[in-house]
């Protein structure tokens, strides 16, 4: 059953203005081909009960028509704003006011950290960072719910090919041996540096999530479960939201009465300083590590 | 106009890709291609923010050797606003690959039409067996 | 610094426009990684690197894995139906 695809049919579909790959792929990788829902219209050649025929073809025929036009006139509007804008690295834009010269002027003054962005984000704007690391929560919560319920229904297949990866190759397994640990230490070190130098809890927290999802692809859930089972991430995930929004609440409490905080920023430069951005990017680390190691577990075998 | 499109050309390129993106949401049928397309634009807009902090020939805002003055350093407020965009991107893109692979189980198909069909046919359906 | 730039918005629209017009969804996937990579160069490039290592780690690693595993489980899904029509044949 194998189609030969020959010099001039690819060509040919070059030529066209789309240079497909999918037999050749799919060939080269597994025999099994990838989902082609998006190439063929099952609905034209064998049409559903119920569905008038006119309607349906009015409204493809019209519908691109519209959407090209609409993208059309989109791009060209936002061409004229952008030739409105104010020149491209300007430094007297409206966008570099007082607001900008207060942060980089007073910041490391008043928060204590090197790096402004991070005094911006966990200090000034600590609330929307809040919000955020709650946005992430929420979406790992609707994710689990979405997925757990389908997660039974649908075991992962695993093919030969796939499982022979997964146990025997010696170059997948040594490189995520010596990988992983790097990977790991490097987030961590992103995560510790946040206020000293470019990095912070998210970038940090998506680098060791990235490292444990790595672990996870090549040796299996198994050891990964003892260390961190679903017990462990829902604790781990709560203990840091709740202390982030604390700690929040404690520096708001004293900035709004004018008291003395006990966190003070310190020596700018040093790694214990800054006052709270520190524990707050170890915070928001590891509620990105956890969600995005959640994510692509619930993806892969329904249950975190 | 020209000029000036010319020096803002990363602003430019930013609404070009915004619109590759756009059209890719709308004029695409799979459900796949339509999320890659929303991250596009979701990169694009990133973009744009970013290049209107940046202010020529001066550095990254991490104070070196405690030197204060606001104009050594480029912007420091729209690379915290990007910083939050991007990680609430990946919690969208996650809660809509969860919706497709639910829609997916459901109708066995990821072409959005052919879902709206089977979606009205199953509520005709519905609607018939309340009836009786 | 200017050719660089030029280079790499060349190479970011190239990457836009294929990953959509690509028909193969796991070729215009492995394109996306790469947009997001060139999308970080570009922002080390506007100075601003907190945000570079947070697309790089996010962009192309996270999300394209998680896109990766969603093909993967679509997959399982379409095989599973195939067996029970298949059982009930």
């Amino acid at each position: 059953m194998k189609k030969k695809t020959t010099f001039k049919q690819w060509l040919r579909t070059w030529d066209a203005g789309a240079f497909d790959m999918t037999e050749a792929l799919t060939e080269a990788v597994a025999g099994d081909p990838m989902p082609k829902e998006a190439t063929e219209h099952a609905w034209k050649e064998k049409p559903v009960e119920g569905i008038e025929e006119g309607e349906i073809r009015i409204f493809t025929r019209f519908y691109p028509v519209a959407a090209a036009v609409l993208c059309t006139v989109l791009i060209g509007f936002l061409l004229l704003t952008v030739a409105k804008l104010p020149a491209f690295g300007a430094a007297d834009a409206p966008a570099h006011n007082e607001v900008m010269q207060r942060y980089v002027e007073q910041g490391m003054e008043e928060t204590g950290a090197v790096n402004v962005v991070a005094g911006v984000i966990l200090d000034y704007r600590a609330f929307d960072t809040l919000g955020e690391s709650h946005v992430l929560f929420t979406a790992a919560t609707a994710v689990t719910i979405l997925l757990m319920s389908l997660g039974g229904a649908v075991s992962p297949v695993e093919t030969k090919l796939e499982r022979n990866i997964m146990q025997k190759d010696p170059l997948l397994h040594s490189t995520v041996r010596i990988m992983v640990p790097l990977v790991i230490v490097y987030g961590i070190y992103v995560i510790l540096n946040g206020h000293l130098g470019p990095g912070g809890g998210f970038s940090g927290g998506a680098v060791i999530g990235g490292g444990l999802i790595l672990y996870a692809i090549a040796f299996g859930f198994d050891e990964l479960d003892k260390i961190l089972n679903f017990k462990v991430y829902r604790r781990i995930v709560l203990a840091s939201l709740c202390f982030y929004s604390l700690a929040k609440c404690y520096s708001f409490f004293c900035g709004a009465n004018h008291l003395e905080s006990i966190f003070v920023p310190g020596t700018p430069g040093m790694i214990f300083s800054a006052g709270l951005i520190l524990p707050l990017n170890i915070a928001v680390g590891i509620v990105v590590a956890c969600t995005m190691y959640g994510f692509y577990s619930v993806f892969t075998r329904g249950r975190i | 106009m020209l000029e000036t499109l010319w020096s803002n050309r990363i602003q430019c390129v930013a609404v070009v890709l915004f619109a590759v993106g756009f059209s890719t949401l709308l004029l695409h049928r799979n459900l796949f291609k339509k999320i890659i397309g929303l991250n596009i634009m979701d990169t694009a807009t990133c973009l744009m923010l970013t290049s209107i902090g940046f202010i020529n020939g001066r550095t990254a805002p991490i104070i070196v050797d405690g030197v204060t003055e606001a104009g050594n350093y480029v912007n420091p407020l729209p690379a915290g606003l990007v910083l939050t965009g991007i990680v609430v991107s990946v919690s969208v893109t996650a809660v809509m690959l969860a919706l497709t692979v639910r829609l997916y189980a459901r109708y066995h198909t990821l072409d959005l039409d052919e879902i709206y069909m089977k979606a009205k046919l199953d509520r005709d359906d519905a609607k018939k067996e309340a009836e009786e | 610094m200017d050719l660089i730039e030029l280079f790499l918005l060349g190479l970011l629209v190239v990457c836009g426009i294929t990953t959509c017009l690509t028909k193969n969804l796991l070729v215009s996937l492995v394109i996306y990684m790469a947009y997001s990579v060139i999308m970080s160069i570009v922002w080390v490039l506007l100075q601003a690197p907190d945000l570079a290592i947070t697309e790089a780690a996010v962009g192309a690693g996270v999300s394209s894995v998680l896109l990766f595993v969603t093909l993967k489980k679509l997959r399982d899904i379409r095989k599973k139906a195939e067996d029970e029509e298949k059982n009930n044949l």
